[in-house]
């Protein structure tokens, strides 16, 4: 891969160009399927542009200092990581990549929710800093089954080539790591019964508490190009291509929003946990399913 | 750049999120508003939804006849709301401090303190009032945009409203 095409698949496809509508539809998609839930209509379908254009539109505070230009800094960077994800994928089949670009990936999906801890304490708020101080409680929980789930798939397929791995449909034992990576989405998008470190109301609104105008909608941007990360690996996993060109492009988006309807019926029907719960569902339940993953793997690996 | 304005026009007619402040309640109000934001009458449809904090607010929705121990907190999270904004006074509280006038613990009616947009009358005022209300503020706020209207005199504002 070498510059020109690295910068095309950052900014055109599949980065910012197509992740950016992408991202905002299935922030839409979220909404909808839990307003249809809750027996309800829901947003109107051009809800989460028309929230970014009004937020680009409001005044944002001035801030003095070191903190003020972390503070305006964190949300570019998670906008620019979760984009850099969101380019690695293997949308099109035969789309480039190389050998490493999932640990790339994997880097690059943790900095948004770095940039979240960052934030919140530089923003001074005290709201903020319990919300930063759960969302690293959260990460330390999850994360660990989430890499084991991963590193899993790639022991058994013997590549960390997203595009390798996703030319292969997943065998049967690889559904339990699948399911481990799935239980963890919940916790890195900061759904329910996962919703703790942004808990609106609670604690105001967590980590974001001191942000307006044109940076709450880089957050929100980031927010849903993490959506576009996390669904879109899980679909490069389970999927093999079966087509190529817009069929390709059509029948993986189609499946990321399959697996935003399973994770919006999961928040719409949960409420939210405690943080003790929380870490304690990760680390006995969730590990479980990782445990078995990484161990079928290697008894894989040591019959072939 | 006349595009985009009129762009910025609708987006901000049909995303407004709320925040609620209650200034001294009886809770009827607030427990309406609750319904209000609840699925049976679905705010989401038209874009609206309750903010966390002030700093995310359009509209800040304000209940209760204004206690003296709350107009500190009502100017300061006024001015914590970002430009543009609106305000709805949900309930007759706000509006004439209602059945609490003449309370020697009263600083209201609110328009005393902070410019109202538009009034919510009612004692709780029905949800479909108050969803009204709030429509007809996102439009004032639309069309207003950046520019804010002046703060309230202290000497011109009524000092007394007869109910
Ligand atoms: S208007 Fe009526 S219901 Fe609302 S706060 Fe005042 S007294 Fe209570």
């Amino acid at each position: 891969m070498n510059l020109a095409t690295a910068l095309a698949r950052l900014l055109l496809f599949p980065g910012v160009l197509f992740a950016v509508p992408v991202a905002w539809f299935f922030l839409w998609v979220e909404r909808k399927a839990v307003a249809r839930m809750q027996g309800r209509i829901g947003p109107p379908f051009m809800q989460p542009f028309f929230d970014f254009i009004k937020l680009l539109g409001k005044e944002t505070p001035e801030r003095a200092g070191i903190a003020g230009t972390l503070m305006k800094l964190w949300p570019v960077v998670a906008v620019a990581a979760a984009a850099g994800a969101v380019g690695l994928l293997p949308v099109l089949p035969a789309s480039g990549g190389f050998e490493g670009d999932l640990i790339l990936l994997l880097a690059l999906m943790e900095v948004p929710s770095m940039c979240i801890i960052a934030a919140g304490f530089s923003s001074r708020s005290i709201f903020a800093e319990i919300g930063s101080v759960r969302e690293a409680v959260l990460s330390v929980a999850y994360n660990v089954v989430f890499v084991l789930a991963i590193l899993s798939i790639a022991a058994a397929q013997n590549t960390f080539r997203l595009e390798a791995l996703a030319q292969r449909p997943a065998p049967l034992l690889e559904w339990f790591a699948i399911a481990a990576i799935l239980g963890c989405l919940p916790a890195k998008l900061h759904l329910n019964p996962f919703s703790l470190p942004n808990a609106e109301q609670e604690i105001y609104s967590g980590p974001m508490t001191e942000y307006a105008g044109a940076e709450l909608a880089l957050w929100e941007l980031a927010h849903g190009l993490e959506w576009v990360a996390g669904t879109g690996l899980v679909a490069a996993l389970i999927a093999p291509h079966l087509a190529s060109g817009a069929v390709a492009i059509l029948l993986f988006v189609a499946l990321c929003c399959a697996i935003v309807v399973l994770l919006s019926a999961l928040a719409a029907a949960t409420a939210r946990l405690a943080i003790d719960t929380t870490v304690r569902f990760y680390w006995r339940c969730t590990l479980i399913f990782a445990v078995v993953a990484v161990s079928s793997m290697l008894f894989l690996r040591g019959r072939s | 750049m006349k595009l985009w304005k009129r762009l910025m026009c609708i987006c901000r007619r049909r995303s407004p999120w709320l925040f609620h402040l209650n200034a001294g309640s009886c809770n009827g109000c607030d427990i309406e508003l609750v319904a209000a934001l609840s699925p049976r009458y679905d705010v989401e449809q038209l874009g609206a939804r309750l903010e966390g904090s002030p700093r995310h607010a359009d509209i800040l929705c304000i209940t209760g006849p204004v206690t003296k121990n709350s107009v500190h907190a009502i100017e300061t999270v006024y001015g914590q709301v970002f430009a543009p904004k609106a305000v709805v006074a949900i309930g007759s509280c706000p509006a004439t401090t209602n059945v609490f006038i003449d309370s020697r613990t009263l600083d209201g009616p609110l328009a005393r303190h902070i410019p109202v947009d538009v009034y919510v009358p009612g004692c709780p005022p029905r949800p479909d009032a108050i969803i009204q209300g709030v429509v007809h503020a996102a439009v004032i706020l639309a069309e207003r945009g950046k520019d804010l209207p002046p703060m309230p005199q202290s000497e011109s504002a009524p000092q007394e409203v007869q109910p």
